[in-house]
């Protein structure tokens, strides 16, 4: 029984531990952020990683879920006659919920696991201490780049995201199942505000922030070779995207 | 051999790593201009000692003072100004390998100097010369091989023109032929730059060859220490059982 507690109480503790070690890296990196010197080149490598080099992946997987929506909206809609109503519910669900999370979990398999495989790999190569070694601070000239280049790019990969949904809503409504055009377009923007819109970019910036921070920090605290390398970079994929299915409810709750 | 203030020195310094005592009490005063090596077997306590020096550690009680400065009580941001004092040659050398060969030396230069990229580049070439290497400013890290990374390692450490240089394993995994270049190598270092250097190695051959004076860990201590000569004739058992390399003898007991 004692030991049943025992391990409960262990990963409540491991829980809190890396909430605390997250929120202090956190702190560290915005402190870096506005000390000299700034490194812009190197943030705008980290930009065309994150925000360029996603959009094959972006493109796909946000089309296609538009695509679906449509087709599944479409089928469940038709049943209470309000088919008009299929551009409206892709829009808004693409805008306020499904871009940002499906980005949010696509950048964090592409980008947030190749960063803790790189830093981790510095870290147990001695790349880390040597960078300190060198007088430079690893936060500053690792984890700032990264950092500000999820928190920038993200919401333009969403808005790029809500655009392809909507477009792939529109092909299969009206190409595919016969819609009519004009009218699809003027449910689909009917209901939609900027605060839909703000809503999805503010999720964005979040999420970015997440799985970059998340990452780096995995990858800082590697320990153990290549298999720990390997550790780091599956626990960033795991906890960032768990991070950003519970910070989307929060988020989600609170931008109503 | 001691004029004035010693450059480093490390005062009964404590440190456990993982519950495991790893320095136990470790003091040693190392003089400015002074080349010491430090050996031992391994898990004695070497590199703990040199990431020490260098502030990559801090001691769980006991001091660090390094120009007269104790380094526990120091700043990030100040102690990460203080490194550039240092120049640290790592035990594989190290090097970024998202940069080639002319952009891990230049790093520091970029970073701490107002140089023109043109003072860089000759700078560069400077430190490649010193180390005795040429025409691999554009070849990547991955390309290398072990001795030319170390020596890389090497022209990168001394780019700064610290004043204290460390060594961590320099020779370990090296042919003994390219050992001993690099032992060379760090002799002439020491010598043309005029710096305090520390080197860690269980090589005996590279420590005689290198050091002042060597001075030999065991269990987070010191337990032996003088000029070359002095150590070799050494009558602690311990020494004379790490000197020869014998399996039996007070270190595995």
């Amino acid at each position: 029984m004692t030991s049943v507690f025992e391990s409960v109480g262990l990963i409540f503790l491991q829980l809190f531990e890396q909430t605390g070690l997250w929120f202090r890296m956190l702190w560290r990196t915005i402190v870096w952020t506005f000390r000299p010197p700034f490194e812009f080149s190197s943030w705008l490598k980290q930009m065309v990683r994150v925000g360029v080099e996603s959009t094959p992946v972006v493109f796909l997987t946000t089309m296609f879920t538009g695509m679906v929506f449509a087709l599944e909206t479409y089928e469940g809609f038709h049943r209470v006659h309000a088919e008009n109503f299929v551009g409206s519910a892709v829009a808004l669900s693409m805008l306020r919920e499904l871009s940002p999370v499906l980005v949010g979990l696509m950048v964090t398999g592409r980008v947030g696991s190749s960063m803790a495989a790189e830093i981790g790999t510095m870290r147990v190569t001695e790349q880390i201490d040597a960078l300190k070694a060198l007088a430079t601070d690893p936060i500053q000239y690792l984890f700032v780049p990264r950092v500000i280049a999820g928190v920038i790019m993200l919401p333009f990969l969403v808005v790029l995201g809500d655009a392809l949904g909507i477009g792939g809503g529109y092909l299969v409504a009206v190409k595919l199942l016969g819609s009519n055009g004009l009218i699809y377009e003027q449910n689909t923007f009917q209901y939609l505000g900027m605060a839909d819109l703000w809503a999805g970019v503010i999720k964005a910036a979040t999420f970015g922030l997440i799985l970059t921070l998340t990452g780096c920090t995995r990858g800082y605290y590697t320990s153990g070779g290549a298999e720990g390398v390997g550790r780091s970079t599956t626990q960033a994929v795991v906890s960032a995207s768990l991070t950003i299915l519970l910070t989307d409810f929060f988020l989600t709750k609170l931008l109503l | 051999m001691n004029n004035g203030q010693p450059i480093i020195s490390l005062q009964n310094v404590e440190k456990s790593l993982g519950g495991r005592p790893v320095l136990r009490g470790m003091t040693i005063d190392i003089a400015k201009g002074e080349s010491v090596v430090i050996v031992g077997g391994s898990g004695q306590g070497k590199s703990v000692t040199l990431k020490h020096i260098i502030g990559l550690m801090q001691p769980d009680s006991g001091h660090v003072y390094v120009m007269g400065q104790d380094l526990c009580c120091m700043e990030t941001r100040e102690l990460n100004t203080f490194r550039q004092h240092f120049g640290m040659a790592f035990q594989e050398g190290a090097l970024f390998d998202s940069m080639n060969v002319f952009e891990n030396i230049a790093f520091p230069l970029r970073r701490h100097t107002k140089m023109t990229e043109e003072e860089i580049r000759a700078r560069v070439e400077e430190c490649l010369n010193q180390v005795h290497l040429h025409g691999v400013e554009t070849k990547r890290p991955s390309e290398l091989s072990g001795g030319m990374r170390r020596r890389v390692g090497f022209a990168r450490a001394i780019s700064l023109k610290p004043d204290i240089l460390l060594f961590d394993e320099p020779t370990t995994g090296l042919d003994p032929v390219i050992s001993d270049v690099i032992a060379d190598l760090i002799v002439e270092m020491d010598q043309t730059l005029n710096s305090t250097t520390v080197s860690i190695t269980h090589d005996m051959k590279v420590a005689f060859k290198i050091a002042d004076r060597v001075a030999m860990l065991f269990h987070g201590k010191i337990i032996e220490e003088g000029t070359p000569d002095q150590f070799q004739r050494s009558q602690n058992p311990m020494v004379q059982q790490f000197i020869e390399g014998r399996a039996e003898g007070p270190l595995t007991e």
